[in-house]
């Protein structure tokens, strides 16, 4: 980071005058409510917002002794997995096919990258309307083969839908990185390892599996972000956090406390615990990186 | 290819085809019911071929002129919504991290370590995690219902700052000190040869930012209370608000693929763009 560029301009105010838009927006819009959440998290207010006390970390042991918040808790680990180890396999198994065909390679890849362009809620709708109990196509084939599916009273079938959806929306992701660690991997080792008589599955799980390793490190600390995060939409429009609350992740239990139960300290206390996992991942991300750098 | 092996050609064709079609699948689907009227499609099972209600469907979700249980706002209205929304954060973020890039690569002043890093934590944070006293803000300032509330807190992060400090790292110092040989200032030089420079990184991270600008949900649904100011992803959510089957399905799903065909379009025209700007905002 601390690279410098030998030649530079010279100006005692417009360096700061550059600066300025991006320091407004980030002082105001990031600095600030982040302050405020921190602020918020160690007070507690009542719900018109005309008393505040200070009440230390009362909110923290509310929060961590409330049975729905560890549940919520287990529901995000559970979910999280699930996103990313099926996501990372099922894009892994369509890239090491899609590095081996010559023929329509573009054309498969172009056909599998677009539905990173799909909104979350959108895809949670799309999956919804698959499996929505009553209309549903999906959940009608289901139930022709004896298989009953209901979404909206059973968990294990809520689950299934958003992990379903969030793994849709993350596949294009995946496979264009899978993709392109793939291209990295020199053709010298596979060749050498195929005239020593290695046959292709034995090939990948001893060259092309191992070498792939940062990669494939680098999306589950990402696709665990973003089964954390960026799922939001899908939960809220496929299950909007149900059947009861079993569905509902960390995100979605701080906006329904702050903004649906007006619970400002405890949702403001479950932010910063979020921050503080977000900030977990991010250096476990960065420390990885500069590993791969040296590597 | 390493050697032939016609067997393993095959079943990587076959395996790439039941990817293709999985992922196609709720999409095609989507479409087909977008061409029925709302009855066919809520007897299970629904048909699996287009009908022939295209053009009434896509016309009256457009103009919001069938009301269901849900809302029905015109989805024209929204679809332009989240073209200025996507558009303006696409290009407020490439223009201020543009700017203060500039400041952190070429300039010394006082501070600078501490502007970066101060820079640099906002990366960290998505909006999803602070948006209680974010909304706050933003409420306070009045700027609830408006392009202002929808756009500027989402522009308030540091990525696209990081991919321009990169590249700029890039540039050789030869071209600086050649532009002062002729006697050019820095905004000269920023402006004939920097953002030239720069035109394969602004457009990747054009395509990116659009796409995150359009498929935003969570902050909308905060700001926006008021039906004419909602996206066209919001606009969705609210028609399916009503029941199960209740809805007007037909109408909801014309509606999502509207909202999907934008940014989709996006992806596949500028696919080049598109790879580049993912893996580089990675790095």
């Amino acid at each position: 980071m601390a690279v410098e560029k030998r030649v530079v301009f010279r100006s005692a105010w417009l360096p700061w005058a550059l600066i300025a838009p991006q320091a407004l927006v980030i002082g105001v819009f990031f600095f600030w409510p982040a302050a405020q959440a921190i602020l918020q998290s160690v007070q507690q207010q009542d719900a018109f917002g005309i008393s505040t006390e200070w009440v230390g970390f009362a909110n923290f042991q509310r929060i961590f002794s409330d049975p729905s918040y560890i549940e919520s808790f287990k529901t995000t680990a559970i979910f999280s997995l699930l996103v990313a180890v099926g996501g990372i396999v099922l894009s892994l198994l369509l890239a090491v096919f899609a590095d081996r065909v010559v023929r329509g390679a573009l054309a498969y890849k172009t056909l599998l990258i677009w539905p990173y362009a799909v909104a979350p809620a959108v895809a949670g709708v799309l999956w919804l309307f698959m499996f929505a109990p009553s209309i549903g196509v999906v959940s009608y084939g289901l139930r022709q083969m004896g298989i009953s599916w209901n979404s909206l009273l059973n968990a294990n079938d809520a689950m299934t839908l958003i992990v379903l959806a969030a793994i849709w929306k993350q596949i294009s992701y995946n496979f264009l990185f899978f993709l392109a660690g793939l291209n990295s991997i020199p053709k010298s080792l596979i060749e050498a390892a195929a005239i020593d008589g290695a046959r292709p599955w034995r090939r990948f799980w001893t060259i092309v599996f191992p070498l792939l390793s940062p990669t494939t490190f680098f999306l589950l600390v990402i696709n665990i972000v973003y089964a954390f995060f960026d799922t939001f939409g899908i939960i809220d429009a496929a299950t909007e956090g149900g059947p009861g609350k079993d569905t509902a992740v960390l995100v979605y239990k701080v906006y329904y406390d702050g903004f649906k139960a007006l619970d400002l300290g405890g949702s403001a206390a479950q932010s910063v615990v979020l921050m503080a996992i977000v900030v977990t991942l991010t250096v476990i991300q960065f420390r990885f990186v500069e590993k791969k750098v040296n590597y | 290819m390493v050697e032939r092996r016609p067997l393993l050609s095959v079943l990587s064709h076959v395996v790439l085809l039941i990817g293709v079609l999985v992922v196609a699948f709720p999409v095609y689907l989507t479409f087909v019911a977008s061409t029925h009227t709302a009855e066919a499609i809520v007897q299970a099972p629904m048909p699996l071929l287009p009908g022939d209600q295209f053009f009434h469907n896509y016309a009256a979700a457009l103009t919001g002129s069938e009301h269901g249980q849900g809302s029905a706002a015109p989805v024209g209205r929204m679809m332009w919504i989240s073209l200025v929304t996507a558009l303006v954060i696409a290009f407020g973020k490439i223009a201020i991290s543009l700017l203060s890039a500039f400041a952190i690569v070429y300039f010394r002043f006082p501070f600078k370590q501490l502007v970066f890093w101060s820079i640099f934590v906002t990366l960290m944070l998505p909006v999803e995690v602070r948006i209680f006293p974010t909304y706050q803000v933003v409420s306070d300032l009045g700027m609830l219902n408006t392009y202002a509330g929808l756009t500027i807190p989402l522009i308030a992060s540091a990525t696209a700052t990081f991919l321009f400090r990169q590249f700029f790292m890039t540039v050789p110092d030869e071209l600086v000190e050649a532009a002062r040989m002729d006697g050019a200032g820095p905004m000269r030089f920023f402006k004939d040869v920097l953002v030239p420079l720069s035109a394969t990184s602004i457009a990747a991270l054009f395509v990116i930012q659009f796409i995150y600008g359009w498929n935003q949900y969570l902050w909308p649904l905060l700001v926006t209370t008021n039906e004419n100011m909602y996206p066209v992803v919001i606009g969705i959510k609210r028609m399916i608000s009503g029941g199960d089957s209740a809805q007007q399905w037909n109408l909801v799903m014309a509606t999502a693929i509207l909202a999907m065909l934008p940014p989709a379009l996006v992806v596949m025209l500028m696919q080049k763009w598109f790879v580049k700007g993912l893996v580089d905002t990675e790095k």
